[in-house]
């Protein structure tokens, strides 16, 4: 039995290497607009004893855009990745324009029409937008990329759903939108019919938001079918036709958009009558500045000039928001802060003591926190137990030998205070979701009770309620004084929690004051600045050299 | 306490059980058997014959159970140390070099007369631990400043001690009564390790190579350097997040690996050899990266993979020689055995995910 499937196995992937021309079938297109396009019947999907899909209905109509809703965990990704031959569905079935298929790895589905664009792009940095597209469907017959084909392709591509790309680019040098295009355009290149987008808004600007929504309602005017996961209820209301809600792997109900509101929806998704907003009480107003930074410099990992000549203070109590289009400094500015990153140039004063160029322990010493944009890779250490992970930073650390009972003790007060959801403290990391992930990061860089903290993209990707719970925190920290550097991309969250902002373009400080002083269009425009960055001739990247 | 201990033990041979590892283990050692008679076959010898003598080599008398206990020694001190370098992800090939340098500090001071008395054995120990430590930590310095890769560093180091080996012993540590040959003295008779068995070669080192995982599991378990070495190992970026010193924790990881390896080689001096010679490692140091990785950076599965491995050379050795088959033989059959412990373990892992 092993032997018959490894060998059918092998004889494909020879095919493959041969370059046998794979088929393409096209089951979606003859089905006239509004007819069911995808159905997937009783889907259900286990992991190792927990139930992912459970018996879930999911049908899309050919030309709609269908947007998938759910808290993070609530099996949207799961029920994607079945449809999309990362994963295999214990039972269920699938039909695709009325016949069933069976969907083994994304190259079947791809050779179905199947096309998907997932969060982290997969892209190559290094190659051109061109011979990304050309990755992506080699010539079958020979190692030539076809050029002119690709090129002529694209601008059909562009003339009809608006996706302007300039083929010579290398990826590095564009913009997360723009990328984001790439891969949209990398999926109808390969002709796809039906196209999942997993979370496509959550890297975007408000401007790039439209011109996206802008090319997905022309795909769908020209027969597209679009399967949309979010968990933002207003994008929901503006792009979808319908919506169906999932919820702790349930299928929850299917509605049409016109004919529901932001309150049903979110009811649905939560399950019980979940009150959304905060209160934001005015914190004492201090002026007592406790983090000074003059005139700095750095340079990014390019060793460009990513940080120019950056001044702010940041007070007692406040919470002073960055916004910007990521890679435009924020990161830089907060690993410079915690001595991650060394500064070219100029002056951080924690409370009027120079912390510039003290290594990472000293300024957590210090009382810096810091939240990083990347939890996974960056803030946590996912192959550690969950108390492993509660003391890295703590005095715990500094003697010789481990006091496993204080680190028990340490690290069940953490779980218990953060309502960190863990089998036990001893989990591996990896096995939280992304909501305790963040919660294990918070109650780690809390508990050592920082006077300055840095938190960079704190709730992105998280569900509604765990992005309730962090902001709580927050501002429950903005009270007792802790001065907050708030970086991220979401300008509700900004809104929300800011007593004063500043937006970040290409390393400057475009511009600074309270929120009310703006008006998000007027934000948008300073996020993607006056100034451009222009590919020159052969996908060369010009930088401009600041001296 | 020793019933609370050997419940754990139990404990942790069931959950290795769990994790296939054992049962991977059960089915290569099948594969090789089968390919192993093959290869017999071809040599004219019959394997029906010819297994049992890998037995009858390695446990069956007093003697041939004692020997395969004396090669575990080295093996099961060397890839205790190595756990301590892969857990920080720094793949030390030099255990062979770091033994080396171990040994011949060892000897030095076991060949230089002073009132030390119950003292040798001590100091000589503690000797080879910070020559091989402080050899391996040249690499751990290179890579942790520099970004050297420490495979190559190591590799090269390797050949360096053996140089350093030929130049002591035809130089400052040459016996003088050897008419040229490339030996050293015998160290003086307080520095020999003692026997646990007047009549075999087996000695007290042993007490010490049992130690050794235990040792290790404490270090990377217990104390603070041992989460830092982990923790460097598992994310180099968020340990450093963490206020971690990475290039330190290098350092110390690759320090210590080498300083088990150089006690691996002070004991083959005090304990087997008594005075230094080039053939003092057969390879301990390469079988030892084989051992920390078949046992699973475990110390039991290292504790395991070390007897086995010693019993193996024993055994096979014996077969080679009383079947009169050339002692290369012995070699290619260790070689099939490692090739189907690495291709089970690949399997079973493939077979797990689906």
């Amino acid at each position: 039995m092993i032997l018959k499937t490894q060998f059918s196995a092998l004889l494909k992937s020879i095919s493959t290497i041969i370059g046998r021309k794979t088929e393409r079938i096209r089951l979606l297109e003859n089905l006239r607009i509004g007819e069911p396009a995808l159905v997937m019947e009783g889907i259900v999907k286990r992991f190792s004893g927990v139930i992912a899909n459970d018996y879930i209905d999911f049908e899309v109509r050919k030309g709609e855009i269908h947007a998938l809703l759910g808290e993070n965990g609530a099996g949207k990704s799961t029920l994607m990745n079945i449809l999309y031959g990362l994963y295999r569905a214990d039972e269920g079935k699938i039909l695709l324009g009325g016949e069933e298929v069976n969907i083994n790895s994304p190259k079947d589905a791809l050779e179905l029409g199947i096309g998907m664009v997932h969060q982290h792009f997969m892209l190559v940095n290094k190659f051109t937008v061109k011979e990304n597209l050309a990755l992506g469907s080699m010539s079958p017959k020979g190692l030539l990329i076809e050029n002119a084909k690709i090129t002529k392709r694209v601008e059909e591509l562009t003339k009809k759903y608006g996706l302007k790309l300039d083929l010579d680019c290398e990826i590095w040098q564009l913009s997360v939108g723009e990328q984001q295009r790439v891969e949209i355009t990398k999926a109808l290149y390969q002709g796809a019919d039906l196209l999942v987008l997993d979370e496509p808004t959550s890297v975007l600007t408000p401007q790039e938001v439209k011109e996206l929504f802008m090319s997905l309602r022309r795909m769908v005017a020209e027969g597209l079918t679009i399967i949309f996961i979010t968990h933002k209820l207003n994008e929901i209301m503006a792009i979808s036709n319908r919506v169906t809600v999932l919820r702790k792997g349930k299928h929850i109900a299917t509605l049409d958009t016109s004919r529901t509101s932001r309150k049903e929806l979110a009811k649905l998704v939560l399950g019980e009558e979940f009150t959304l907003g905060l209160e934001k009480p005015s914190s004492s107003k201090s002026n007592n500045e406790i983090l000074l930074v003059k005139n700095l410099w750095a340079l990014d990992d390019l060793g460009i000039d990513a940080l120019k000549s950056i001044s702010f203070s940041l007070k007692k109590g406040e919470i002073l928001g960055v916004v910007g289009v990521s890679g435009n400094g924020q990161k830089e500015l907060a690993e410079v802060i915690t001595g991650l990153r060394r500064a070219k140039n100029g002056e951080i004063l924690l409370k009027g003591n120079n912390i510039t160029g003290k290594t990472p322990e000293e300024i957590s010493k210090k009382g810096v926190g810091y939240i990083p944009e990347d939890r996974m890779t960056t803030g946590l250490l996912m192959d550690f137990t969950v108390a492993e992970n509660e003391i890295l930073k703590a005095p715990l650390l500094d003697k010789l030998f481990l006091n496993r009972r204080e680190i028990s003790k340490y690290a069940e007060d953490a779980i218990l205070e953060f309502d960190i959801r863990t089998p036990s403290k001893d989990t591996p990391t990896k096995h939280l979701s992304g909501g305790n992930l963040q919660k294990l990061i918070l109650s780690r860089e809390l508990r050592l009770k920082p006077q300055v903290l840095i938190a960079a993209q704190p709730t992105r990707g998280l569900d509604v309620r765990a992005t309730q719970y962090i902001w709580n925190k927050l501002l429950t920290e903005r009270l007792k004084g802790v001065g907050i550097l708030l970086i991220s991309e979401d300008l509700d969250e900004i809104f929300c929690l800011s007593d004063r902002i500043m937006i970040f373009f290409d390393g400057y400080i475009v511009g600074e004051g309270t929120p009310k002083s703006f008006s998000i269009e007027e934000i948008g425009k300073m996020m993607t600045g006056t100034k451009r960055l222009d590919c020159g001739k052969n996908g060369k990247f010009v930088a401009e050299k600041s001296s | 306490m020793a019933s609370l201990l050997l419940r754990k033990a139990v404990e942790q041979i069931r959950s290795l059980w769990k994790t296939n590892v054992v049962r991977s283990y059960l089915t290569a050692i099948f594969g090789a058997l089968v390919i192993g008679a093959i290869l017999l076959g071809f040599a004219g010898v019959n394997p029906v014959t010819a297994y049992p003598m890998i037995w009858t080599g390695a446990f069956g008398s007093v003697r041939a159970v004692t020997e395969t206990l004396v090669k575990t020694i080295p093996l099961l001190i060397i890839s205790s140390g190595l756990t301590i370098a892969f857990k920080c992800n720094l793949w030390n090939i030099g255990a062979e070099g770091q033994l080396y340098l171990g040994a011949i500090f060892a000897t030095w001071i076991g060949i230089s007369v002073f009132t030390g008395g119950l003292l040798y054995v001590p100091i000589m120990i503690i000797a080879g631990f910070l020559a091989g430590g402080l050899w391996a930590a040249v690499s751990g310095i290179l890579k942790a400043k520099l970004k050297a890769n420490e495979v190559l560093v190591t590799m090269m180091l390797n050949s360096v001690a053996f140089l350093l080996m030929d130049y002591v012993l035809l130089g400052p540590l040459q016996d003088p009564e050897a008419q040229g040959f490339p030996i050293s003295p015998f160290i003086v008779n307080s520095a020999y390790l003692p026997k646990l068995w007047s009549t075999t070669r087996l000695h007290a080192g042993i007490i010490l190579a049992i130690s050794a995982p235990i040792l290790m599991y404490l270090v990377l378990l217990r104390t603070n350097i041992g989460y830092k070495i982990r923790a460097v190992g598992v994310n180099p970026k968020a340990a450093r997040y963490g206020g971690i010193d990475v290039a330190k924790s290098m350092m110390i990881a690759m320090f210590l690996s080498g300083g088990f390896a150089g006690v691996a080689g002070a004991i083959e001096v005090c304990g087997v050899h008594h005075r230094l010679l080039k053939g003092i490692s057969p390879g301990y140091g390469y079988t030892g990266i084989i051992v920390a990785l078949l046992g699973k950076m475990h110390p039991i599965g290292i504790a395991l993979a070390s007897f086995l491995f010693a019993a193996l050379e024993i055994g096979t050795d014996a077969m080679a020689r009383s079947l009169n088959l050339p002692i290369f033989f012995s070699a290619v059959l260790q070689g099939v055995i490692v090739l189907f412990f690495i291709a089970s373990e690949f399997i079973l892992k493939k077979t797990k995910g689906k």
